[in-house]
């Protein structure tokens, strides 16, 4: 595909442009579902197109097609070219090429067993298989098994000389069981809604553990039928991992975005508390806080070498011992801002442009063992696994629900406590955090639905994350 | 200022439409015994233009279509996707390759109980054609008019087309032009008036009269934000944060599935445990026409469907699968069960009568990331965004600091339902996930008492 693109750019030579590139997008997706043992979805989607960007007088048009041809992509660069012209008189901020640069290289996910090295009929006698184990009791009315394997290749060639190939592989697994008994209905699940997504074959599914840990979330889910509502006071809170990843996704990630701090997002996913005057000033939460933007980690969701726009992926510090540093913007960001951002103008699809996303934000470990967290609470509740998100347009006030929690007294985990939920706003929580575990409690994962922009794109992103500690937290349970 | 010639887009949509046909016959007429079919279509050409201060942020075209064909034998399904590109050589390479590899898939998939067969003989022909702003001329119709405004938003707009045909010879076209300008004005301290003007045609005056009325409304915050404690208050829902509270009926609501595996709020309301107030009548209407009334199996939906009459649930949405799970009547409800044209019924509050029947209390224009905090009860939690105000003694006496609700749609669609103004509102779906979205909501705004702020 790199020569058919260059030969492509060659051919666009005639447009009077300042820049043109090409990103060719072909992703494949396998999707199997499977719910009380009876298939649901069975397929394979094939989503294949190219997006032909133009900088103009210093505006950049785009026109994405899923037409590969000549024709087709010199079509889609001279509506580039006009898009871009007819804007440039009333563009935000005049950009250079300094925004994409000259870049040459690829990136391979790591895999050991290929995404075919399973056939339909092995994947969903396995799923169906996951149904039955998860069905523990007839207390059980729904079952669900899900495998998703993406296979995405993207080609970026530019007029500047750019090339660059990368190669993804991913696969989404879920699995979980809903209980009911009259009026009262739980959920529980493996670590929350499709949590388990990471770049790699079919080596992540089924891991050992797979029917023991499929036991238990379907155990889990009837205990919780006749557990203890979550009591509604101020104590304690404990986080485990799987909650982690999207209290770091909505509070710091979301308002570290530097196209919301400068106002793009303000029309749908909102803007931030974050001014651009924060970044090397803010203390934004504890000294234990150290966070980093690195897609560099083998088989984490959203690890890649280069961005949308060829920018080189390395790994940053964040934030470093409670301290905000960098944000999460690309080249274009940065230009328009002066503050220093990471790798992260990504795209969902070829029929999207790129903006700033935050790929793999994760939480570096500290030193305590889960018993040395858990140890010195006097009490408090311990939860587990999202299920529930609200948080407002400038990433202040939040609610997050779980499926499940264990009252803490005199250091040990007791009762089991149902509709858990917390409550707080970013700065106060953050500043609450008291103790980070260490790499033992460390655990990664993923999900494919980051939503923001306009027009909309979801895209997959990575939380890796230990198990922490939060004082004088609100928290409540469920009821009318 | 140009329009779009009509004559050009309607040829297109001509040729779109010749193309799936051929498509159809060839795939159908290649089918082996036992074997059934059914292809779904979704396509569109838009213009996507993003604003940030009443200036350019991006802007660009995207030409993209992708069908889906479904091959079912021997009581087993099985699905390929594949880019639509209107050119036959290119298409009807990929279907054929669909075809045969969906042979090979078939027969290793479990049997599926539940498969829906083609049946029927549902057809149906839809075209809107509009009358859209040249690509070229978008920034210089929409921005002269918001220049020393904080304006931000985007403009999409452009051809929609969806389609199905089956091998029991269902067929259905749908394509309508249309375009939507979303938008945000600001204030310098961060309060926001939200708009939408969307249509077929693009209409000068009307636009400039819209932004007319939001640059109104944009006044009003220019006092400072007062900062409202926690706790309970009368509330007035403008139809757009009435909007965002019906689109919960559609995840987790009025879904028959949904409603038979415990994963829906209103199993309490169809148990008659609770009802919802008299004063709310909920119905799926597809008279305003524009959404396709037929679904993933092809079948036409009734022109109206009432789903919550005066409060109590009479019809839940049943698609053919569920039907066939559950042993219920199926009433062309779309593959998820979700409301595609809601229609909640006005009452008998007038416009000008909001802030007086208010008295002291909230008044919230929108609401923002919803989500349930406690399903099985119907407890949704949110925010309140852009233009909301505390009201004392029916005048509106500041713009509000934000407030997280988390509130049961039992309490305020129900006891605690006031009033429901006269006038309904049409909130467009704005939505541009994978594509541009179709359709909206009918609401009109609410009065309840008791809302329930916690942060």
């Amino acid at each position: 595909m790199i020569p058919e693109l260059s030969n492509a750019i060659v051919a666009l030579e005639d447009i009077p442009a300042d820049w043109i590139g090409l990103r060719a997008v072909k992703e494949t997706v396998g999707h199997r579902h499977v719910r009380d043992g009876n298939p649901q979805t069975n397929g394979k989607s094939l989503n294949r197109g190219i997006m032909v960007e133009v900088l103009a007088q210093g505006q950049i048009g785009y026109g994405a097609t899923n037409i590969l041809t000549l024709d087709s992509i010199r079509s889609a660069a001279q509506t580039a070219y006009r898009q871009a012209l007819a804007a440039s008189e009333w563009s935000l901020h005049p950009l250079t090429t300094a925004v994409r640069p000259k870049v040459v290289g690829q990136y391979l996910s790591p895999f050991v067993k290929p995404l075919d090295a399973m056939t339909p009929g092995e994947i969903n006698d396995l799923l169906v298989r996951l149904c039955q184990t998860l069905k523990v009791s007839d207390q059980i009315v729904q079952t669900n098994a899900t495998a998703i394997a993406n296979e995405t290749e993207s080609w970026f060639v530019s007029s500047n000389g750019s090339e660059v190939y990368q190669k993804f592989l991913m696969l989404e697994t879920h699995y979980g069981a809903t209980a009911q008994d009259g009026a009262i209905v739980q959920q529980r699940s493996n670590n929350g809604y499709l949590a388990h997504c990471y770049q790699g074959g079919w080596e992540l599914f089924p891991k050992a553990d797979l029917w023991q840990r499929a036991q238990q979330v379907g155990e889990q889910a009837v205990e919780l039928l006749t557990a203890e509502e979550c009591p509604a006071t101020t104590t304690t809170l404990v986080l485990a991992p799987d909650q982690m990843m999207l209290q770091i996704h909505e509070s710091i990630g979301h308002p570290l975005e530097l196209d919301r701090i400068l106002g793009d997002e303000r029309n749908y996913a909102g803007g931030s508390f974050v001014k651009a005057s924060d970044f090397g000033e803010l203390v934004y939460g504890s000294k234990l806080m150290n966070v980093t933007f690195n897609p560099t980690i083998a088989g984490e969701f959203a690890s890649y070498s280069f961005d949308d726009t060829g920018a080189p992926a390395t790994r940053e510090h964040v934030i470093q011992d409670g301290v905000l540093l960098r944000g999460l913007g690309s080249l274009e960001s940065q230009t328009r801002t002066g503050i220093p951002g990471v790798s992260c103008a990504r795209a969902s699809s070829w029929n999207r442009p790129p903006i700033d996303r935050m790929a793999n934000l994760n939480l570096e470990p500290g030193t305590d063992s889960f018993e040395d967290l858990i140890g010195d609470i006097e009490s408090g509740v311990y939860m587990e696994s999202n299920c529930s998100w609200s948080i407002d347009d400038q990433r202040h006030k939040f609610q997050f629900g779980c499926e499940y929690a264990k009252l803490i007294e005199k250091g040990k985990l007791t009762k089991t406590l149902r509709n858990p939920n917390y409550r707080a706003t970013t700065p106060q929580f953050w500043h609450s955090l008291t103790r980070v575990g260490d790499e033992s409690t460390w655990q990664m994962y993923g999900t494919p639905y980051c939503g923001k922009g306009e027009p909309n794109q979801a895209i997959r992103v990575g939380h890796g994350s230990p198990a922490c500690v939060f004082s004088d937290v609100e928290v409540f349970g469920g009821g009318a | 200022m140009k329009l779009v010639e009509q004559a050009n887009l309607s040829a297109d949509i001509a040729h779109r439409e010749a193309i799936f046909d051929r498509l159809v016959e060839a795939l159908l007429s290649d089918l082996q015994s036992g074997e059934q079919a059914k292809l779904e279509l979704t396509g569109e050409q838009s213009q996507f233009v993003r604003f940030n201060n009443a200036r350019v942020r991006q802007t660009g075209c995207v030409t993209d279509g992708e069908i889906s064909l479904t091959l079912m034998d021997d009581r087993r399904n099985a699905y390929r996707s594949f880019p639509f590109t209107g050119d036959w050589e290119v298409d009807w390479r990929q279907a054929s390759m669909a075809l045969a590899e969906l042979r090979q898939e078939v027969p290793q998939l479990p049997e599926d109980p539940y498969l829906v067969l083609p049946a029927g003989n549902a057809t149906s022909n839809d075209i809107h054609t509009g009358k859209l702003l040249a690509p070229e001329q978008v920034t210089s119709a929409i921005l002269p008019d918001v220049v020393g405004l904080d304006f931000t938003g985007i403009y999409a707009a452009g051809l929609q087309v969806r389609a199905f045909a089956d091998s029991a010879g269902q067929k259905h076209w749908f394509a309508t032009e249309s375009f939507a300008l979303d938008y945000s004005l600001f204030t310098a301290d961060g309060q926001a008036v939200k708009g939408t003007f969307a249509g077929n045609e693009w209409n000068a005056e009307a636009y400039t009269a819209k932004l007319a009325d939001s640059k109104q409304q944009l006044e009003r915050l220019g006092r400072s934000p007062k900062a409202v404690p926690r706790g309970q208050y009368r509330t007035y829902l403008a139809p757009s944060a009435v909007a965002d509270l019906l689109g919960m009926f559609s995840w987790g609501g009025v879904s028959e599935s949904a409603l038979q595996r415990g994963d829906s709020a209103l199993t309490m309301l169809q148990r008659g445990e609770k009802k919802l107030s008299p004063h709310f009548t909920l119905t799926e209407n597809f008279r305003h026409g524009l959404v396709p009334r037929f679904n993933d199996w092809g079948e036409i939906a009734p022109m109206e469907l009432p789903l919550i009459e005066q409060g109590e649930l009479v019809n839940t949405l049943i698609n053919s699968r569920t039907a066939k799970e559950y042993g219920k009547t199926a009433n062309g409800a779309n593959g998820i069960e979700s409301l595609r044209s809601p229609d909640l019924s006005p009452g008998n509050l007038p416009a000008a009568e909001i802030l007086q029947a208010l008295g002291t209390g909230l008044y919230l224009s929108n609401l923002h990331y919803l989500n349930w905090s406690d399903r099985p009860t119907g407890r949704v939690t949110g925010m309140t965004r852009y233009a909301c105000f505390w009201v004392e003694n029916g005048e509106i006496i500041a713009p509000i600091e934000n407030l997280r609700f988390d509130e049961s749609l039992y309490r305020c669609f129900g006891d605690n339902l006031v009033a429901l103004t006269t006038f309904q509102e049409f909130i467009p779906e704005v939505g541009t996930y994978d594509q541009r979205s179709l359709g909206g909501v009918w609401a009109p705004g609410i009065l309840a008492d008791g809302f329930t702020y916690t942060l």
